[in-house]
């Protein structure tokens, strides 16, 4: 072998120590080392809770609590991930949440009951994607520039809607929808409305035409482009996607907090791409998994769970917080690297 | 032509003639009304001198906050002598500094100011004074008194001092009682202060212990986050005091949806959802502290009494005092109905 002298034959010296993995390796690799890891560090918490508080943090109603909380983030953070596996970035993702869940508030649409608010905050999250897109794919500005610009409209419009006040729902079939009474075996209503997202989300992303080109076009949207996928009309449809998720988020809001107000969704858009990156998906686009994704947002829940638990003031809860998305970004790394 | 200029003439003639009683009517007041004006009182409703006072609020993206700006305008247009000045309301220092900057080249009468950040905005507080511009200080404070001529604010101590005192007094019979605080942003002076005063007053009475306290951000989401946190934490305990009670909406639906109605809750602030919900008394908030936003109407009248240099009804100064504490009253079942106008939405 000779030294290689240009990147792409760079690639062939590392391949050949792979071609015989042992048949360990061969199962770890096709479970997904990253998301292998990921489990290992949510198990790691859960320790940590258990050992801490194990009265109150290995208790049902705690399993429920956590995943309620993570519900709303998640669905956001479902549609966040098929945005930045494009190579995109949403950053109005919060205040399209609280846009649609005050406009679905508003005495107006509370109104015709259940079906006006769910959707009313459905038809304002769609419509909120819809511009982004447009913006995005038909006048070729930077994803990050346009929905910027919808996260600041989106924000004012929602103040002007509510003029500062927090709107409260009065119609009954809703609040009851959070509930104790409501859940199905146990599992509350909003944690099925985001098991339902999840699957549908690995579904579409892992076993359609539409996954597998938006996985193309962010690898390569030129060469994407080249194999006849229409990558302006694929990324329409993915800031659609991400808007469609933030009005089913929130009508979760709604259910959850029995009200809507501007300062609905604050910063969504920080944890949405958090977890998303943590789970595993390249902010340049071209990877990531929707189980990736659902795991950092059960790792951040979980880490806000046992902070609570332990009465840990706000302050201690920040800097945790920063230091365990590093340490989990690096131990994922290090694991990425080792198969 | 001729038509012309007898019209200029008869123009310049009317010009004269009421420039000359304007004159006469400017002179008259200063000699006669100003002296005599030393008694009137700030509260007084007959029209004086004309003010226009400069209003620099917060971003209202908050319940009290919105009611803040409410009250200032609507307390203005009562008076037909004064005029509003009223800049877009802000979040961000830099922006608010701006928006002041423009009230003083405006050359407003008196400038009334709710700061973002107290400690940030004292040096265009000074500047306004320095250009001869009286400043009403509104509820968070400046780092020095020379920024201000008058400071109208609430008592956050006090606020927590007496929900305190209130839950000590409901709880002073019970052994071993435990109490927890859900409290508004922890960045914000103002929630320091409220905890201290709330753990003062709780220092009187050995038989109770806060067992826990966590920091909500003043929303409806973070409220019902954290409440229903605790509520995990804390399988039993006799109290809770809320710092907010926007944040209070959300804590109310998280003690909902946990099904639990074994304590007494406090509210803090005012908001019309608490004071109905303390007189239908269906849930576990029993009482609420106020923080009063119809200081931002009395700092409207402080403004007018400056601008007009009066001084306060039934206080024997000439002139408005230089500082003004509210009190942070209590209000439960017994007293609602007098405080239910103020309820803010």
């Amino acid at each position: 072998m000779t030294q290689p002298v240009s990147p792409p034959r760079d690639d062939t010296p590392k391949l050949s120590p792979q071609v015989e993995p042992s048949p360990w390796r061969a199962v770890v690799a096709r479970a997904d080392v990253r998301t292998l890891s990921l489990l290992g560090v949510l198990a790691a918490l859960i320790l940590i809770g258990g050992i801490t508080k194990p009265d109150e943090f290995l208790d049902t109603r705690n399993l429920q609590l956590v995943l309620t909380q993570a519900s709303v983030i998640g669905v956001v953070t479902v549609g966040m991930t098929f945005v930045i596996i494009s190579g995109g970035i949403d950053l109005s993702v919060g205040a399209i949440v609280a846009l649609a869940s005050v406009w679905a508030t508003t005495v107006a649409t509370q109104d015709y009951g259940f079906v006006g608010i769910f959707f009313t905050a459905v038809i304002v999250g769609v419509g909120c994607g819809l511009v982004n897109g447009v913006l995005i794919a038909y006048g070729t500005m930077v994803p990050f520039i346009a929905t910027l610009a919808m996260l600041a409209s989106a924000r004012g419009l929602a103040l002007q809607i509510t003029d500062g006040n927090t709107q409260v729902v009065t119609v009954d079939g809703i609040l009851d929808l959070g509930e104790r009474d409501s859940y199905v075996l146990g599992v509350p209503p909003l944690v099925m409305v985001f098991a339902v997202v999840t699957i549908i989300g690995w579904l579409v992303l892992n076993r359609t035409t539409f996954g597998r080109r938006t996985v193309a076009v962010g690898g390569n949207a030129e060469a994407a482009r080249l194999a006849g996928i229409d990558v302006r009309r694929q990324r329409l449809y993915l800031y659609l996607l991400s808007g469609l998720c933030c009005g089913i988020a929130a009508f979760l809001l709604i259910i959850l907090s029995g009200s809507g107000q501007n300062t609905n969704g604050n910063l969504y858009e920080l944890d949405a791409i958090a977890a998303a990156i943590i789970g595993g998906t390249l902010l340049t686009g071209g990877r990531g998994t929707i189980v990736g994704s659902v795991l950092g947002v059960l790792i951040f829940t979980t880490i806000t769970n046992i902070f609570a638990l332990n009465n840990l003031q706000s302050d201690v809860q920040q800097i945790a917080k920063g230091a365990i998305i590093v340490a989990a970004v690096l131990v994922q790394r290090r694991t990425a690297s080792t198969t | 032509m001729p038509e012309i200029t007898s019209r200029r003439g008869l123009l310049f003639g009317t010009a004269a003639v009421s420039a000359g009683v304007l004159l006469a009517g400017c002179t008259s007041n200063e000699s006669d009304d100003e002296p005599a004006s030393n008694d009137q009182p700030a509260a007084d409703d007959k029209p004086g001198k004309q003010v226009t006072i400069g209003f620099a609020g917060p971003q209202a993206d908050h319940g009290w906050l919105n009611a803040i700006n409410d009250n200032a305008k609507s307390r203005a247009k009562k008076y037909k002598d004064v005029t509003l000045e009223i800049t877009e309301g802000s979040n961000d220092t830099a922006q608010q500094i701006g928006q002041i900057e423009t009230l003083i080249n405006k050359k407003v009468d008196v400038l009334v100011v709710l700061p973002a950040d107290g400690k940030a905005l004292t040096q265009v507080g000074l500047q306004a004074m320095r250009a001869g511009i009286p400043v009403v200080n509104l509820d968070r404070i400046f780092n020095s008194p020379q920024a201000y001529r008058c400071w109208i604010g609430g008592d956050n101590y006090g606020m927590g001092l007496n929900a305190g005192h209130y839950i000590g007094e409901k709880l002073k019979d019970k052994k071993g009682a435990r109490v927890i605080e859900l409290a508004g942003l922890d960045n914000l002076e103002l929630t320091k202060q409220r905890t201290q005063g709330f753990d003062a007053a709780l220092k009187n009475y050995p038989n109770i212990k806060k067992v826990a306290r966590q920091a909500a951000e003043f929303t409806v989401e973070s409220g019902q986050a954290k409440m229903s946190q605790l509520l995990q934490a804390q399988s039993n305990f006799d109290a809770l005091w809320n710092h907010d009670d926007d944040q209070g909406v959300g804590a109310l639906r998280a003690i909902e949806q946990a099904g639990r109605d074994d304590f007494l809750m406090v509210g803090g602030a005012g908001a019309l959802s608490a004071m109905q919900a303390i007189e239908s008394d269906n849930s576990v908030l029993k009482a609420t502290v106020l923080y009063p936003p119809t200081m931002a109407a009395s700092a409207i009248d402080l403004a007018r009494a400056l601008g007009q240099s009066k001084g306060i009804g039934g206080l024997a100064e000439f002139e408005i005092p230089a500082s003004l504490t509210l009190y942070s009253a209590v209000v439960d079942k017994a007293n609602v109905k007098q405080y239910l106008p103020t309820g803010f939405k």
